[in-house]
């Protein structure tokens, strides 16, 4: 085939290439270089970047603000996964069900995944508004005192993770499923024979073969729930104190960045970020060993 | 057979002869939960529709009504004059469009060059690519700014498409579809003296439409709902999306009591895609549940 050796051959490499390869370096590459070199300068866009080495990063970590929005993004993540990682998995079980009825469920626990963050964030905004929203006249007929929700910082994060479970449920759901469709019916056949009832089928069967994609979506939950932005800089209620003190590690590289101009300083708290995220993955690859089952082992 | 199939199978049979033989408790339970599960999805989405068709008085009754009466397209029209809709719809519509359109074309040529051609370097080079996706997008909205600021494209619609074209993930996507697929049309086109370009156009794309159609829904998706980097290159009338618009009008001085604006704005924002999605679920949830990470 001419057209696989010498010039013809990278004649058609650069025809097919080039453009994605330009791209992918002016605007993704680059980008990248230029934020990790960004995290040791001071640069707020007016005067020439001044090189200031480590300062970046002991200004952050003496950085209440900092610490504050760690503290926020772990407290979010301590709610959030465990809170969809069961209930994704409960649902996954039910939409694995042959029941009749059971597409209408997964079509419905989906539209909130197609949804924008900004739309699924304003409207449960309007629900969780004290005096008109839904919620409020529900809870009260339960006889639970409600909280201002979104003006205060306890009740504001749980307002939170209440939407972004709202919102990802339908999506962990049906990564579940594809781990559940994979396990052969042999297997409940057999223990089925053996005497096994649906209980001890699920946790002696579904949840052993079902650890690879736990695992998975573990490892897809933590990256995403550590860059989460949209419902954390829409729902609170502006300036209140739920506004002031609910910062999240993006939000904070936002603020730094666009609020303040310290592109310096922001650079160097999304690497920060993007290090967390990067260690907590690898130490999960080394922790996997321990719980994750591979049928093929 | 999974027994709890079989069972509701035998059910299933049963309740064709007899309605209230199959019956049992554990199924009443199933769909109790699964009409609770319906309702509390869909009731967020009804009440932002019920708001939207309230006139602004009736918003601030309490307890509120979920279904408006009566029913008024006022929210709509105080939205329109509020903000050029027509405008922020377009500018949503087309950055969506351009961006997908571009994002395709330009990945399928990539995956193909990864995918099919033979040359020195390819692993290395997608290795990069690869790597490139690890990356978390907050690390590259700063530079990624200052590079539109200096390019002079701030509030231009060349600062929302361009630096979504070339995401490594449509180009991984498309390369692994077309890896899939046997060489053997390929050979006997190119015994016939057809050269890459044909074999690519005619061959590969027709071959791949899943995958394509796949990439097409999430990148739509993606570009229609985006919001973070928008809002700090395109916040001018002239070039605003959707989301970022619905942003600024939600945190303006009387958001408080324009709930009914609001929630006017998230219906049109979210319809569009509401309806492809329903009309399209399929491509939806394979697409999104194969791309996994966010951003």
């Amino acid at each position: 085939m001419t057209w696989q050796t010498g010039w013809h051959k990278w004649k058609w490499v650069a025809f097919f290439l080039a453009p994605s390869l330009i791209g992918l370096s002016i605007f993704i590459v680059l980008p990248i270089l230029t934020s990790f070199t960004l995290a040791f300068q001071d640069w707020n866009l007016l005067s020439p970047p001044e090189w200031i080495g480590l300062a970046n990063f002991q200004e952050m970590f003496a950085d209440a603000s900092f610490w504050g929005a760690l503290r926020y993004t772990l407290l979010f993540i301590a709610f959030y996964i465990p809170a969809v990682f069961v209930l994704a998995l409960g649902l996954a079980v039910l939409l694995n069900q042959k029941l009749r009825g059971v597409l209408v469920v997964r079509t419905a626990t989906f539209l909130p995944v197609v949804a924008s963050w900004v739309v699924v964030s304003l409207i449960w905004k309007w629900i969780f508004n004290p005096q008109y929203g839904l919620i409020n006249p529900i809870l009260d007929v339960f006889g639970v005192q409600a909280p201002a929700w979104l003006f205060e910082p306890g009740p504001a994060l749980v307002a939170i993770v209440i939407t972004s479970v709202w919102k990802d449920l339908g999506y962990i759901a049906v990564m579940y499923l594809g781990g559940l469709q994979a396990i052969s019916d042999t297997l409940y056949e057999a223990a089925r024979i053996d005497g096994a009832n649906s209980r001890q089928q699920f946790f002696r069967i579904t949840l052993p073969l079902l650890t690879p994609t736990m695992f998975f979506v573990l490892i897809i939950l933590l990256i995403n729930s550590f860059q989460v932005f949209d419902q954390v800089w829409l729902m609170p209620m502006r300036d209140s104190a739920a506004d002031r003190q609910v910062e999240v590690l993006v939000t904070e590289v936002v603020k730094n960045a666009f609020s303040y101009n310290r592109m310096g300083y922001a650079s160097a708290m999304s690497w920060v970020l993007f290090a967390l995220i990067f260690a907590i993955t690898f130490a999960q690859l080394r922790l996997q060993k321990r719980w994750v089952y591979y049928e093929s082992e | 057979m999974n027994p709890s199939r079989s069972l509701a199978s035998e059910q299933d049979e049963r309740v064709k002869t007899s309605p209230l033989r199959g019956i049992s408790g554990r199924r009443i339970l199933l769909y109790l939960v699964m009409i609770a599960l319906v309702v509390l999805m869909v009731t967020p989405f009804a009440w932002m529709l019920s708001t939207s068709l309230k006139a602004q008085q009736y918003i601030l009754e309490t307890p509120p009504r979920l279904f408006p009466s009566p029913v008024t397209f006022e929210s709509y029209t105080g939205l329109a004059e509020r903000i050029d809709l027509a405008r922020v719809i377009f500018n949503s519509a087309f950055v969506a469009v351009a961006t997908t359109a571009g994002q395709i074309v330009i990945s399928a040529m990539a995956a193909y060059a990864f995918a099919r051609l033979v040359w020195r370097g390819r692993n290395l080079v997608f290795t990069l690519y690869l790597a490139t996706m690890m990356v978390p997008s907050v690390v590259m909205v700063i530079p990624q700014f200052i590079l539109i600021r200096q390019l002079g494209w701030v509030n231009t619609y060349a600062a929302l498409i361009v630096p979504s074209l070339f995401n490594a993930f449509g180009t991984f996507l498309l390369r692994q579809s077309f890896l899939g697929l046997p060489k053997d049309f390929e050979e006997a086109a190119f015994v016939d003296g057809a050269n890459p370009f044909t074999i690519f156009w005619r061959i590969m794309l027709p071959l791949n439409l899943p995958a394509i159609a796949t990439l097409v829904v999430l990148s739509f998706m993606g570009s229609w709902n985006s919001y973070l980097f928008p809002l700090f290159v395109a916040r001018k009338d002239e070039v605003i999306t959707l989301p970022v618009a619905l942003g600024v009008l939600q945190a303006g001085p009387r958001a408080l009591t324009e709930w009914n604006l609001v929630m006017a704005g998230a219906v049109i924002t979210v319809l569009p895609i509401l309806i492809v999605y329903l009309m399209a679920q399929k491509w939806f949830i394979q697409g999104i549940v194969s791309s996994g990470i966010k951003g």
